[in-house]
């Protein structure tokens, strides 16, 4: 059982570095992700992990953040966000942006990568319809470890069969020894950038279309709304916005407002700032 | 209520999807290889199979290019459900008419994300 200044420490870091709120209902969460953390240091238990932290260990305070930060995803995850892109709001951007044939897409907190390539797989289904656009995919996560595994697209048995069609496991994967590997051509699709959705956001650019499902669930309310207020800076304002099926930005940020009849998409409220400029390739961290 | 037809030599492994199909609210029947599920269909179409490969008597994929030749087997959504793992043994079965394909071992949720995924759900 952690100790109550234990907890308060953690909470407090973790509060800090990704916004994520700890309650101590969710306490086993910190004894269930840490324990293999302190395992990996030879440490005898979480307080040992604590004690450490405490004395300014960057690199173990980094592990923490990450281990209690990684969350599930799959292929394809509630299916309706996808047929929306495709049906709905893909060719929207697309007649707005007639002019320019380019559209950049932002996957923020991918941890995996399952979402920013179920994009890149719908877009390569649609490759005719695009042909001479520019699309950019993004995938934005804080933690490296979750970045490696999305860069590598390489994921187990288990991870393939959920919401991936298999139609599309036999065109865009490999079988490589027990697990699969992504097509290098939709690898080459999406980049992958370490990025805390706490911190400047305008070094990413401007993004048309932004998934950030499933993420500010996590968060308590100041920084929920702190969240939207960034991501609304870095969209134009007929950019669309995707949240988790129980997410909402009502109550919580002005800077957007629901689509009528599109249940999870969001668009920027008249008023809201306009978009900051997009930035060099390579800006950022 | 829709109905699945389970058919593979394993009764163990039928068993387990039998639970797991009667939780999401199916009628189930039990086959124990391709000819005796083939006798089954010819007398009635299931809503869906849930298949296995690798059987005595009749294999699978033979039961599955049989269906397909029935007045209305074409109607059937057929899934897959074998250790048979590799990018050959999926196209084979695509080609042959089946419409999702799970390999073993699986379990509650991806039986259900397979289902949800070919309308079943």
């Amino acid at each position: 059982m952690l100790r109550p200044d234990d907890f308060d420490y953690l909470a407090k870091l973790l509060k800090e570095r990704s916004g994520l709120v700890i309650t101590p209902d969710k306490a086993y969460l910190l004894e269930s992700r840490l324990t293999p953390v302190a395992r990996q240091r030879n440490l005898k238990s979480i307080e040992e992990v604590v004690a450490k932290m405490r004395g300014r260990d960057e690199s173990l305070a980094r592990d923490v953040t990450e281990a209690m930060t990684t969350n599930e995803s799959f292929f394809f995850r509630d299916t309706k966000p996808f047929d929306q892109f495709r049906d709905t709001v893909l060719p929207q951007v697309m007649a707005s942006r007639a002019a320019k044939k380019s559209i950049r897409i932002w996957s923020a907190a991918c941890s995996s990568g399952q979402e920013a390539y179920s994009l890149a797989m719908l877009l390569k289904e649609n490759a005719a319809r695009l042909a001479g656009w520019h699309v950019e995919i993004i995938g934005t996560d804080i933690s490296v470890e979750m970045l490696e595994k999305a860069k590598a697209g390489l994921y187990s048995q288990f991870e393939v069969q959920r919401g991936l069609p298999i139609q599309f496991l036999v065109k865009y994967f490999k079988k490589k020894d027990e697990s699969w590997q992504i097509d290098s051509s939709l690898r080459g699709m999406v980049q992958f950038r370490e990025w805390n959705l706490l911190h400047e956001l305008r070094g990413l650019g401007s993004f048309d279309i932004v998934f950030c499902r499933n993420v500010l669930i996590y968060f308590d309310q100041p920084t929920k709304s702190r969240v939207l207020e960034n991501i609304s800076r870095q969209m134009p304002p007929d950019g669309f916005l995707f949240l988790g099926g129980a997410e909402t930005v009502l109550g919580i940020s002005d800077r957007f407002k629901p689509v009528p009849n599109q249940r999870g998409i969001y668009c920027l409220s008249a008023g809201a700032a306009p978009a900051a400029a997009t930035a060099p390739v390579g800006a950022g961290r | 209520m829709k109905s699945c037809l389970i058919v593979d030599d394993s009764k163990v492994i039928r068993m387990v999807a039998k639970k797991i199909l009667h939780e999401l609210g199916f009628n189930t029947e039990e086959a124990e290889d391709g000819q005796v599920a083939y006798d089954l269909c010819k007398k009635n179409l299931p809503d869906a199979v849930l298949l296995d490969w690798n059987m005595p008597v009749m294999s699978g994929i033979d039961f599955l290019r049989e269906l397909r030749k029935l007045p209305g087997g074409d109607g059937p959504v057929v899934v897959f459900c074998t250790t048979e793992n590799d990018i050959e043994h999926i196209q084979e079965a695509i080609l042959a008419g089946a419409n999702e394909y799970i390999m073993k071992p699986f379990d509650s949720e991806i039986l259900q994300a397979k289902f949800t995924q070919v309308g079943l759900l």
